[in-house]
């Protein structure tokens, strides 16, 4: 065990402040809860625990071992080494919070690298540090709206194509504080599932603060929400989007279609799976919004030797200083994982993450021809898709999936266990598909589905 | 310390002219002192909106602080100082004349003797820096 005071370090700090031992200190908690017997296991030395540990660990399947088709807000992609080679790197891995610039110039360049990289991308003028994850940036979204009606518009429409952990966020968030949500869609209705942006509009009105849609949408359709920004805009209100970043290496960039939010999930950006974090949260919006968004913002300026310097920017916009009137209480970021990103996105470059992105949209569009071919199963394919896809089973999900991992193929997610979406999606899968899907695997998903619908 | 003796003051370091009927407001020399430089001003009234003696009309941000601004006296507003967002600058150079930061049509005069006059205010300074 470490401690971090020698004997006599401890002695002369008692001296000090005139107490004779250590224990006296502990004199303000009463004696029956002072020093309770806590009845553990004795100490394991470090074999026995890297044993039980390894133990734990080799019963997990993952994506690293077994091809993985399962997506719905979380992709594998392949993280190069690179990054957590540089990840790893002590001043990165235990920086924290760059409050003093002058001993912090490394992570605020790296942030202000990752800030300029989201802007670029998603087609915005600025862009904070970054939020928890793509789930909390949508609340966050939510939080600007609200302030930047000052309370005067209450309004926030959530589209079907919104992922269904997203809402549920923004629901925990806003749900009890004067603020109306709504759930732009029939519950269990499949056709309100599969109406196109346009039918948010009748929704807006002039107490609408925001409409939120995903884009490419939980579904992996891509739409054009050009119409619904011109409506959106004309009532007033603002337009968020949730983006997928990997996708953006390909499609129209939010920006030039009119949104004034861009959040987004980062983890595809060089973050592994993990178990569902640590991931990233994206927010993006214009300059003239600025002060109205909430999160650490790093800006670029000059030192008193005319030197080119970073530095926490725009701080009087944050709950620490605004307290109870920010945005938010949001006074942090996810270094590590924007530093991921950042990294990752530093090795792809403008021309390799569009290469990605197009691989991941053809396999996917192999995969799913394939499986349209195949008697028993349909695929949503009306809408155009990016790399993922609803297809309709002969089975209920749990089934196919249970049959899949029988043959070491880990399958799609079960739409029909999303309470929203019931009844209409049962036995509807979501599957999605990324360059770490090789052809032979997309192959040996395809038999292997072919296998359940053959009885 | 500038304190024109021509203006009235809030305890909360605004300040007020008074010419017949109508009241322009900002803050103080002494407020703007305490905030350092300011980076921002927000007015959160709008011409045509009444107000209340107490009530919010602006937020500042400087470099360390966010500060709310009361209204010193209830009206109706006639005018606010659109460019002053974009110089906010002026709140520090010329707290009393360019950096104004609205004007009402007082809807209760009396309100206006229950302020501070230069010397009150200079009093309450006094007593916060003792």
């Amino acid at each position: 065990m470490y401690f971090p005071h020698t004997e006599s370090e401890t002695t002369s700090m008692l001296k000090a402040i005139g107490v004779k031992r250590l224990e006296d200190l502990f004199q303000d908690v009463p004696v029956a809860h002072r020093f309770p017997n806590l009845d553990i296991p004795a100490a394991l030395t470090e074999m026995e625990v890297l044993a039980e540990l390894q133990g734990l660990a080799e019963a997990n399947e993952s994506a690293h071992e077994l091809p993985c088709f399962l997506g719905a807000g979380a992709y594998h992609h392949y993280v190069p080494a690179a990054v957590d080679a540089l990840l790893r790197r002590g001043e990165f891995l235990t920086a924290y919070t760059p409050y003093q610039p002058e001993v912090s110039q490394g992570t605020l360049q790296a942030i202000f690298d990752y800030q300029s990289l989201v802007a670029a991308l998603t087609g915005m003028e600025v862009s904070n540090a970054s939020h928890y994850d793509g789930a909390s940036a949508v609340a966050e979204a939510v939080s600007m709206a609200i302030a930047n009606y000052r309370g005067k518009r209450t309004r926030i429409i959530m589209s079907p194509g919104l992922n269904p952990q997203y809402r549920q966020t923004v629901h925990t968030y806003h749900g009890d504080a004067g603020i109306v949500l709504v759930d732009a869609f029939e519950k269990g209705d499949s056709l309100s599932l599969k109406a196109g942006p346009e039918a948010l509009i009748p929704q807006i009105d002039d107490n609408t603060a925001l409409v939120i849609v995903q884009y490419p949408d939980f579904f992996g359709r891509i739409y054009d929400f050009s119409a619904l920004a011109e409506a959106t805009h004309a009532a007033g209100a603002l337009l968020a989007m949730a983006v997928n970043p990997i996708a953006l290496g390909l499609l129209k960039p939010p920006g030039e279609m009119g949104a004034d939010i861009v959040t987004g999930e980062g983890q595809s950006l060089g973050i592994p799976l993990s178990y569902g974090g640590p991931y990233l949260g994206i927010f993006a919006t214009r300059m003239e919004y600025v002060r109205k968004m909430a999160g650490r913002l790093v800006g670029e300026t000059i030192d008193n030797r005319g030197q080119r310097a970073y530095t926490l920017t725009l701080t009087a916009r944050e709950q620490h200083i605004r307290r109870e009137k920010a945005t938010s209480n949001i006074c942090t970021n996810q270094g590590l994982m924007a530093l991921a990103a950042t990294i990752y996105l530093s090795l792809l470059g403008k021309h390799g993450l569009r290469q990605l992105s197009e691989l991941c949209y053809h396999k996917a569009h192999y995969a799913a021809q394939r499986i349209a071919n195949l008697p028993g199963y349909q695929v949503w394919g009306e809408v155009p898709f990016y790399h993922e896809f609803v297809v309709r089973c002969p089975a209920p999900v749990q089934e196919i999936n249970d049959h899949l991992l029988d043959h070491d193929v880990i399958g799609g997610f079960d739409l029909g266990q999303v309470e929203e979406f019931q009844p209409a999606l049962e036995n509807h899968a979501l599957l999605a598909v990324t360059e770490m899907n090789s052809k032979e695997e997309i192959d040996l998903l395809v038999e292997t589905l072919e296998e359940v619908s053959n009885g | 310390m500038n304190i024109p003796s021509d203006l009235k003051y809030t305890k909360n370091d605004e300040w007020i002219r008074v010419e017949g009927n109508l009241g322009t407001a900002g803050i103080t020399d002494y407020a703007q002192g305490q905030l350092s430089d300011i980076v921002y001003v927000e007015i959160l009234v709008s011409e045509g909106q009444t107000i209340a003696q107490g009530e919010t009309c602006a937020t500042i941000e400087s470099v360390k602080a966010a500060a709310d601004v009361y209204a010193p006296a209830s009206g109706k507003v006639l005018d606010v100082n659109e460019s002053l967002p974009d110089t906010p600058e002026l709140v520090n150079t010329d707290p009393y004349g360019q950096a104004w930061m609205i004007k009402v049509e007082l809807s209760n005069p009396a309100e206006i003797d229950g302020l501070l006059d230069a010397a009150g205010y200079q009093a309450l300074i006094d007593e916060r820096e003792g």
